[in-house]
């Protein structure tokens, strides 16, 4: 006999050892609150160092998650009587969470923006929200691959300039000039360390969202 | 510095034999977002189908839970969750609440409940 009355309690886990999270999890936040009615995502894109897992850390409210996304380029995909010797190529992907009220929960995916590693975009860009674009400014070029692959998805995004010791400051216009944004392509400057920073950026990217969506 | 930290190489065989060779691009209406949590606290002898590795996703869902966080849980790719779940669903073993659907994505009000959701928290 099934009972459906379990369904909606917090239960700890009968696998109480939860990998990734130290020190024992918290089972008030290790679940999502059983009134959420269902999830919104937003991808948090930039090249390898950029600060990705450091932003989705900062902001999570789950110790941030890994997950390996096979690619599905051709002859990755694993077919009925696929042979032994066949490889796929797999993408570590950060994740972590934020519940936004007692109905909706976010997740933000870190999402490796070289080149390579665009096939992996297309499922997850799918029903996302928007996108935060992190860029480094020692190296511009090296955000060029994400930024364009936004455009091409259609996704809209935000750009946040994660500050390095060093990092040159070219100044808004230039920058704006050098990654080719649009006028209306919010443009921040955050420290992905620090929570407040992070959410402030990902505030930026909602704020513009919000704008792109209002009638004008 | 090198992507290796994030590009891994591997054989297929373990998510094969697992699905019984079945491939998750065939559950496109499971997104890794989609929020899944187990019917019953504990899960019933049969259905005959029933692999160790559905019961330790059972395991993992008795409270509400994305596939991804599922995947990332159990070590596996989301890709091989996704059908494995997709076994549930159809045995009646969990319940999944889908993703907050496309025409309320670019519904202001909506962004608006993100927007306050976010600003309360600084
Ligand atoms: N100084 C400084 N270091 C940062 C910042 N964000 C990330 N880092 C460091 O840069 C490195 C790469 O960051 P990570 O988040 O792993 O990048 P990812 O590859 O995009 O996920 C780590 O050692 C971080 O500690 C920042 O805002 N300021
Ligand atoms: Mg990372």
């Amino acid at each position: 006999m099934v009972s459906k009355a379990a369904s909606d309690q917090p239960v700890v886990p009968h696998d109480a050892a939860q990998p990734g999270a130290g020190g024992g999890p918290d089972p008030e936040q290790h679940y999502v609150r059983s009134s959420v009615a269902g999830a919104a995502k937003i991808l948090v894109v930039g090249p390898l160092g950029v600060g990705k897992t450091t932003l989705i850390g900062a902001v999570s409210e789950i110790k941030p998650l890994s997950t390996e996304a096979v690619m599905s380029q051709a002859g990755a995909r694993v077919d009925r009587g696929g042979e032994r010797t066949k490889t796929t190529t797999t993408v570590a992907l950060d994740f972590g969470r934020i519940t936004i009220d007692g109905e909706l929960v976010l997740y933000l995916f870190g999402t490796p923006g070289q080149q390579r590693f665009l096939p992996a975009w297309r499922e997850l860009a799918r029903g996302a929200l928007g996108a935060l674009a992190l860029v480094d400014t020692r190296d511009l070029e090296a955000s060029f691959d994400a930024l364009g692959h936004l455009e091409d998805l259609g996704l809209p995004f935000a750009v946040a300039v994660n500050a390095f010791p060093g990092s040159p400051d070219h100044g808004e216009q230039r920058l704006r000039e050098a990654l080719d944004l649009l006028p209306q392509t919010p443009l921040v400057v955050c420290d992905a360390r620090e929570y407040r920073s992070s959410v402030q950026a990902l505030i930026a990217l909602v704020s513009h969202l919000i704008n792109a969506a209002e009638p004008t | 510095m090198t992507g290796q930290r994030e590009e891994r190489t591997t054989p297929a065989v373990r998510p094969y034999v697992i699905t019984r060779g079945r491939s998750g691009a065939a559950s496109p209406e499971l997104p890794w977002e989609t929020l899944v949590v187990a019917v019953a606290a504990d899960p019933p002898a049969g259905p005959s189908g029933l692999q160790p590795e559905h019961r330790r996703i059972l395991g993992h869902c008795q409270g509400l839970l994305s596939v991804a966080e599922i995947a990332a849980h159990l070590g596996q790719p989301p890709s091989v969750v996704q059908v494995l779940l997709g076994d549930l669903v159809d045995w009646g073993l969990i319940t999944t609440r889908p993703p907050v659907p496309a025409a309320e994505r670019t519904d202001v009000t909506m962004l608006r409940k993100v927007l306050h959701g976010l600003e309360s928290r600084l």
